[in-house]
């Protein structure tokens, strides 16, 4: 208990607000971190994803790949990346990205899925062009699913960034990792808060886009 | 016209829907398919659109075998009313009569005011245009998906059991808009039903099949009923069951034309100048 409100008189301190190096500024640098690495991710799984959603094809090979993405380990990824492209950002963001693809490839194409065969057969039968339906009719019924899927990403992403600072990037992770190595427990467990937190006010908000995104009129069906 | 040459279907999965069909469809006839459940209907109908592609044989439009043509063009080009109404959920009313026009480049604003007329014209209250499909009922959905098939104006109409989902009395009434429709426009009409009573009423010409798209029997109204081919032909439209013979008593100096079960469907007119023949 004492540890945790030393913890919070750590975050607290007015000192640790401005300046170079303070709070705001390493909070700022991981929401950049966890915006490269979602956003690079989702160039790549979105349009795969919906293309496989769209086809039903492919679909077998993407979640086997997903799968073992899933199951690498991002610390073991960032040194290995680190290790052979050298300090810097470049590392982690690709180890980000990594982790980001499954759950944005599996929220995209259970978007396509998640429409009723029935709806796009409809839309084909009216004359709309493959690229219609997927952008007029699956797209907007499924883009729930699909922020869901980026909100899993941001989420596993953004606690995840604080190894960036591992290999000497900022982010909140810089906290966490002075704080360990100078033994300085209130710091790091500050650190750990304001991480905790931001993947919180991530998740919520991303709650509430998804919530707004949902069709109006295929709600009571 | 429409021209089903020698097709046949056979799904990936091995079903033969259709063994081998032929019929032609002049320009603004109303056909009416009749068949049993699996009997092949919505797989022929779909044959004219493109959303399936006969394994055997031909389809021609005007002459053209419709493999040749752009599918996505085609299919702008035919009103289709589905068998469960098709609409697209996350539209509105107004929205899903407009799909069609505005895909083929009519402004937004002139395919709305145009929408709330068809509406109109189904028997639809233009206020129902901002709901969404969830919100309307059976009928009303049916009455939308006919109204979209019409919204580009387009020569040929398929209807797939457009009116298979709504009671009785809503049918009757959706079948009389029907007549009135095509009394006024003259589309070519191709109606897929598994109601006898609704094909004679509708159909120009009625086309009753067995399962396998076979043709038990092709023609007017009148001339089925008059000389049914076998009897399943007799069977399906109730021939032998006696509930379309009636006969004619004489009440009260009237003569009641009297359906098997002893209803009276009606009095009998002598036809003009002349005699009754009864
Ligand atoms: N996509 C498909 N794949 C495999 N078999 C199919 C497919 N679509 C239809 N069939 C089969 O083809 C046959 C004819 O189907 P179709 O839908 O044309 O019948 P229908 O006359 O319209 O029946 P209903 O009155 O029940 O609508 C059925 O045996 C059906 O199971
Ligand atoms: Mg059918």
């Amino acid at each position: 208990m004492t540890q945790l409100l030393e913890a919070l008189a750590w975050i607290a301190d007015p000192t640790r607000w401005s300046g170079p190096g303070s709070i705001p500024v390493r909070l700022l640098e991981h929401l950049w971190y966890t915006l490269l690495g979602v956003g690079i991710a989702a160039l790549v799984a979105i349009p795969v994803g919906l293309l496989v959603g769209h086809t039903r094809r492919g679909r077998g090979p993407v979640v086997a790949l997903s799968g073992a993405a899933r199951a690498l380990p991002t610390l073991g990824l960032v040194t290995l990346f680190g290790l052979w492209l050298g300090i810097g950002l470049t590392a982690p963001v690709l180890a980000f990205v990594i982790l980001a693809i499954p759950s944005l490839l599996a929220g995209a194409y259970s978007a396509c899925e998640a429409v009723d065969p029935r709806t796009v057969d409809a839309a084909r039968a009216q004359g709309m062009t493959e690229w219609q339906i997927l952008t007029r009719v699956e797209v907007p019924l499924g883009l729930p699913l699909l922020i869901g899927g980026v909100r899993l990403a941001a989420v596993q992403v953004v606690a995840t960034v604080m190894l960036a600072s591992y290999i000497g990037n900022g982010g909140l992770g810089r906290f966490i990792f002075l704080g360990l190595n100078l033994s300085d427990y209130p710091q790091m467990l500050g650190g750990s808060i304001l991480v905790v937190a931001l993947a919180l006010v991530i998740d919520l908000a991303l709650r509430l886009v998804e919530r707004l995104t949902a069709p109006r009129g295929a709600a009571r069906t | 016209m429409i021209a089903f040459e020698n097709v046949g279907k056979t799904y990936p999965d091995g079903t033969t829907a259709v063994e081998d069909f032929s019929l032609e469809i002049a320009s603004h006839e109303a056909v009416v398919l009749v068949g049993t459940s699996g009997s092949g209907k919505t797989t022929l109908l779909r044959m004219i659109n493109r959303m399936v592609d006969p394994s055997r044989g031909r389809v021609a439009i005007d002459g053209e075998d419709v493999a040749g043509l752009d599918p996505v063009r085609l299919r702008r080009s035919i009103g289709y009313v589905m068998q469960a109404s098709g609409l697209l959920p996350h539209r509105s009313v107004l929205d899903n009569v407009t799909t069609v026009p505005v895909l083929r480049g009519t402004s937004r604003r002139e395919a709305r005011s145009r929408a709330l007329e068809l509406l109109e014209t189904v028997g639809l209250d233009p206020a129902l245009a901002r709901r969404y499909p969830s919100q309307l009922s059976g009928g009303q959905q049916q009455r939308v998906g006919v109204a979209r098939a019409l919204a580009a104006d387009p020569n040929i109409l398929l209807m797939d059991e457009p009116f298979g989902a709504v009671d009785p009395i809503v049918r009757a009434d959706l079948q009389q808009e029907m007549l009135r429709i095509q009394k006024e426009l003259h589309k070519t009409i191709v109606f897929v039903t598994h109601d006898i009573d609704e094909a004679f009423l509708l159909g120009d010409r009625v086309v009753l099949l067995r399962p396998g798209g076979v043709v038990a029997q092709q023609g007017t109204p009148q001339e089925i009923l008059a000389a049914p081919a076998d009897d399943f032909v007799r069977s399906f439209v109730g021939a032998d069951r006696g509930t379309r013979t009636l006969h004619v008593e004489e009440i009260e100096g009237r003569r009641i034309v009297v359906d098997a079960d002893g209803r009276a469907a009606g009095v009998l007119e002598p036809p003009a100048g002349g005699a009754a023949r009864a």
